[in-house]
């Protein structure tokens, strides 16, 4: 009966649970759902992850490869990210061009990593003027039940991490480029931003880590991109119902605590796998 | 049909004590000048131009109707060049924005379009594309339950405000928010920001966002006070 009344009236039905201040999966309004992130699971790139917060899974896989760098910025690497929503993910993408909501994904990962400077354009140099890295992060959606964002964030930072990066030397009477594949050196991380998502619900009710359900019946979401000093990298709310400046508080001092849980987990698997 | 294209233009100011350099720029906004869409506005901002047009209520692709709303599309054209994923970024913001206003339920299964053409880009281009949407939308007298309006508030190395920045005062900035508030009671409806700031900076500049936009909602109503009082 509960399923009947859901499929006619799924605003009203969920309105019912809000009043419990509860939702149908049983959390909290400000409750994440279970976070679990594997990293180096792809071992023909040179730095992978994969994130599932709760049914929604991303993978995000680094390949790092040479390229001249730009005139305009001769000591500069290139950093590309790539969202990929593909049909197997949800059944409302179709194959073909990047739809609009994996446009608006890979733009918004560009934006936090230009914004929170998570790695230094001039550490990927190699040869000023000459040679360069450049990172394609390519991050594919394997399942998508909401909250897409905050995923891809933390894969991508969580891949980042694992990046190992061959030594390069230029040879000086060849200027050719050696690599030497048994020195390997990590990424400099600079900042660790975290994504926090919300969604508004009948212009009043803020709820954390919205379902793929509950983003369809919102009015409007938002998205807040934290660093470990509180500095926002990024204040995402594409229009949708107005917010008030209480409210808006509200949903950073929760990004400050997610901040502190997803780097924590990080910070365990990181160690776990250096152990190994 | 004569074409009723009135030129409004108002210095917007808004200088507090601690900070000069709270002020916006010469502001002008011209209506009804164009012939095909329902309505139309250009809106300047300084140097920054921006051309709307609105097409609506109209029919919408069965593949595109919703059974209760209307279905709002953006399109953003840049001055140079083709349309990239930047502007589908943006083009999202502004529908999101406008769907958040625009009193959908009045008008269900019918499309409302909304073409944005760049004409110049001299700083603040969200908040120019947000104003001249606005004024389009009321042009084509699409119902809405408030009207809105975009302020760029750029915050430099040593934390300076400036409001309505130029695109040199843009590159030079440590960070730059752009806000959509509603006329209503001023409340948040966009946020896209670039740089890093901090929670206090964010404070500051939304307070300073809500003053700026006081008078962008006066120069709404003068306008189309000149406008309407005429005919």
């Amino acid at each position: 009966m509960a399923a009947g009344f859901k499929t006619v009236e799924p605003l009203e039905y969920y309105r019912r649970f809000l009043k419990e201040n509860c939702r149908p999966d049983g959390r909290e309004l400000g409750e994440f759902r279970t976070t679990t992130v594997n990293i180096g699971s792809v071992s023909t790139a040179d730095g992978s992850a994969l994130v599932k917060l709760g049914n929604t899974a991303v993978i995000c896989g680094i390949k790092a490869e040479f390229a001249a760098p730009s005139p305009e910025a001769p000591d500069k690497g290139y950093v590309v990210p790539n969202v990929d929503l593909p049909p197997l993910c949800s059944s409302r993408f179709r194959s073909g061009p990047p739809g609009e909501e994996a446009q608006v994904a890979s733009q918004f990962i560009a934006d936090v990593i230009e914004n929170s400077q998570i790695i230094l354009k001039e550490d990927l140099c190699i040869s000023p003027g000459k040679l360069a890295w450049v990172l394609y992060c390519d991050l594919i959606c394997l399942d998508y039940d909401g909250n897409i964002l905050d995923a891809c964030t933390f894969a991508l930072l969580a891949a980042l991490k694992n990046v190992q990066l061959p030594e390069v030397t230029i040879n000086e009477e060849t200027a050719l480029a050696e690599v030497n594949l048994k020195k390997k050196h990590y990424l400099n991380i600079r900042t660790h931003p975290v994504a926090t998502s919300f969604a508004v619900f009948d212009d009043t009710l803020l709820i954390v880590d919205p379902t793929g359900e509950e983003e369809h019946l919102a009015t409007g979401t938002l998205t807040v991109v934290m660093d470990e000093e509180g500095k926002l990298c990024c204040l995402h709310k594409p229009g949708g119902s107005g917010l008030t400046g209480a409210k808006l508080q509200d949903c950073l001092s929760r990004a400050v605590t997610r901040h502190k849980e997803v780097k924590k987990l990080m910070d365990e698997v990181i160690k776990s796998m250096k152990a190994k | 049909m004569q074409s009723d294209a009135k030129i409004r233009t108002e210095y917007g100011t808004d200088s507090s004590p601690q900070s000069p350099g709270c002020s916006l720029r010469h502001f002008a906004c011209e209506q009804n000048l164009l012939s095909r869409p329902d309505g139309s506005a250009s809106f300047l901002q300084g140097d920054t131009s921006v051309l709307a047009g609105v097409y609506g209520p109209a029919e919408v692709k069965v593949s595109k109707e919703i059974f209760n709303k209307a279905t709002l599309e953006v399109i953003l054209r840049p001055k140079i060049g083709l349309p990239g994923v930047a502007e589908k970024s943006r083009e999202r913001l502004i529908r999101n924005t406008c769907e958040a206003v625009v009193l959908g339920a009045l008008h269900p299964r019918t499309s409302i379009t909304i073409v944005l053409q760049v004409i110049s880009d001299a700083g603040s281009l969200m908040a120019c594309c947000l104003n001249a949407t606005c004024m389009a939308l009321v042009d084509a007298g699409v119902p809405m339950q408030a009207l809105f309006c975009g302020v760029t508030c750029a915050l430099d190395s040593d934390g300076t405000l400036v409001l309505d920045p130029t695109a040199k005062q843009e590159k030079e900035a440590r960070a730059v928010l752009t806000f959509a508030l509603d006329s209503v009671d001023q409340k948040l409806l966009m946020s896209t920001t670039k740089g890093l700031y901090s929670n206090a900076e964010l404070q500051q500049c939304l307070a300073a966002a809500q003053a700026a936009s006081q008078h962008v909602f006066r120069f709404y109503r003068e306008s189309l006070q000149r406008r309407y009082s005429k005919s």
